[in-house]
């Protein structure tokens, strides 16, 4: 076991001095890759926070849905081999809702600022 | 590089604007790995004139699918004449200017920042008239005689979702929903029109200079080809082409409607909105093809590599909006 802090926690520091303390003494094109960097870091952030509980919940739909078990990786290249051969189609049970709910959960980590998956979101927390 | 660049330009100022004493600015805008964009700056008696240099330094590196800038000059010069916005094209690059290829071209000011066009309040009188004008123009371009411009290939719609196929069968990431989208789209091909039309390629909200009374320039003819012309009536209803005001399809900035209804007044053919819906998926899946192939071919030594990452991962936005085209089509 490593010791503290956790990565989550470093990340966090590292995000806070970069955009408060190192972003306003830079100008021009580093302060544009800066900025880049520092949104890519705070992707990482929300990928470590978010996907334990969603590759958990995407493996399930993934077994549900195949009827087979495997890696996340193994049954995703498998799903995308059944909808290119057309033995799944939109008109499957639980294939859209799948993948709506798996793009959501992608969403939430690279682009939660989208204002497709902010509708999306909207409209799931209204169903809720 | 930069110098000499500046040396190369100082050495052609004569002849781009007779009278010239020196070249007063010279900065690079922007450009990816084959193509460069320079804005110059050339000191005259009492007055100075500014200029854009695109060019590509090296022509090994041209892309598969670009026209070539020979092509573009030439499309735009055609365009020009032919009453669509567009800035004049000043000069082509010839062996001797040690440029490379490409040309030179007047600036035009304006806006060309998406974001801003679509919130900005600089443009709040233009943009109910944008998607009318947007209709008008691609009307005017896909009426163009382009037999006289070498550089030009053909492309069938079916050639179309079979490049987007072979582009996504050669990810080592799989895809459902791109596969999802491939099926769709390979069974609802529009059939050809009987006669190609010019197509821009890359009509969107991006590539259009805009001022606070409307378009003054067309840009980026890079993947300008024959084709179907509908595809530049997808292309520019594209989500990510919306820039957050997704409920105006066009551009962030007007309606299909308003798009359609002025591209038909202006002598375009009556649009068939099925049609155009499949360009759009098209071109949904053709962004999220090159946001994917960004994070597939990734050089992490590259100096654009955080860059290239974070485009990588846009790839699920187009995902969403994919599968929203999708539902809205069955």
């Amino acid at each position: 076991m490593q010791d503290m802090p956790k990565p989550d926690a470093i990340l966090a520091a590292v995000i806070d001095f970069l955009r408060d303390r190192a972003l306003p003494e830079v100008s021009g094109r580093t302060a544009f890759d800066l900025r880049v960097s520092i949104n890519a870091l705070e992707l990482v952030a929300r990928q470590i926070a978010l996907t334990p509980a969603s590759d958990a919940a995407e493996h399930a739909r993934l077994t549900a849905l195949l009827g087979q078990d495997g890696t996340i990786e193994a049954l995703n290249a498998r799903l995308a081999d059944q909808i290119r051969a057309g033995a799944l189609t939109p008109a499957s049970p639980g294939l859209i809702a799948h993948l709506i709910e798996t793009t959501r959960e992608k969403l939430a980590v690279d682009q939660p600022k989208y204002a497709a998956y902010r509708r999306l979101d909207e409209k799931n927390q209204g169903r809720a | 590089m930069s110098e000499a660049v500046r040396a190369a330009l100082s050495a052609l100022a004569p002849r781009l604007a007779p009278g010239t004493t020196g070249l007063a600015g010279c900065r690079r805008l922007s450009g990816g790995a084959s193509q460069e964009t320079w804005l110059f700056e050339l000191a005259a008696e009492g007055e100075s004139r500014r200029f854009i240099l695109r060019r590509a330094p090296d022509v090994q590196w041209q892309s598969d699918l670009a026209a070539g800038l020979g092509t573009e000059a030439a499309l735009m010069r055609l365009a020009g004449a032919a009453g669509v916005p567009s800035p004049a094209v000043v000069h082509i690059l010839a062996p001797g200017d040690g440029l490379g290829e490409g040309f030179v071209m007047s600036f035009v000011a304006g806006e060309t920042l998406g974001q801003k066009i679509v919130r900005d309040p600089a443009f709040a009188e233009a943009r109910p008239g944008l998607a009318g004008q947007c209709g008008r123009i691609l009307a005017a371009i896909h009426r163009l005689d382009a037999g006289g411009v070498a550089g030009l290939r053909l492309k069938t719609n079916r050639a179309k979702v079979d490049a987007l196929a072979e582009a996504v069968a050669g990810f080592r990431e799989r895809r459902p929903v791109f596969e999802l989208a491939l099926r769709w789209l390979a069974g609802h091909v529009p059939a050809d029109p009987a006669r190609p039309a010019l197509v821009h390629g890359d009509f969107r909200n991006g590539n259009l200079i805009v001022g606070p009374e409307g378009v003054r320039a067309v840009l980026d003819w890079e993947l300008a080809h024959l084709g179907d012309p509908r595809e530049d009536l997808g292309w520019i209803a594209v989500n990510s082409w919306r820039f957050g005001a997704i409920d105006l399809p066009v551009g962030g900035f007007g309606t299909r409607e308003a798009l359609y209804a002025a591209y038909a007044a202006a002598g375009g053919a009556p649009v068939d909105a099925a049609a155009v819906r499949f360009f759009e998926v098209l071109g949904t899946l053709r962004w999220g093809v090159i946001c994917a192939g960004n994070a597939d071919q990734l050089d992490l030594a590259a100096a654009n590599a955080v860059e290239r990452c974070i485009i990588g991962r846009r790839a699920s936005e187009t995902e969403l909006d994919l599968l929203n085209l999708l539902r809205e089509a069955a």
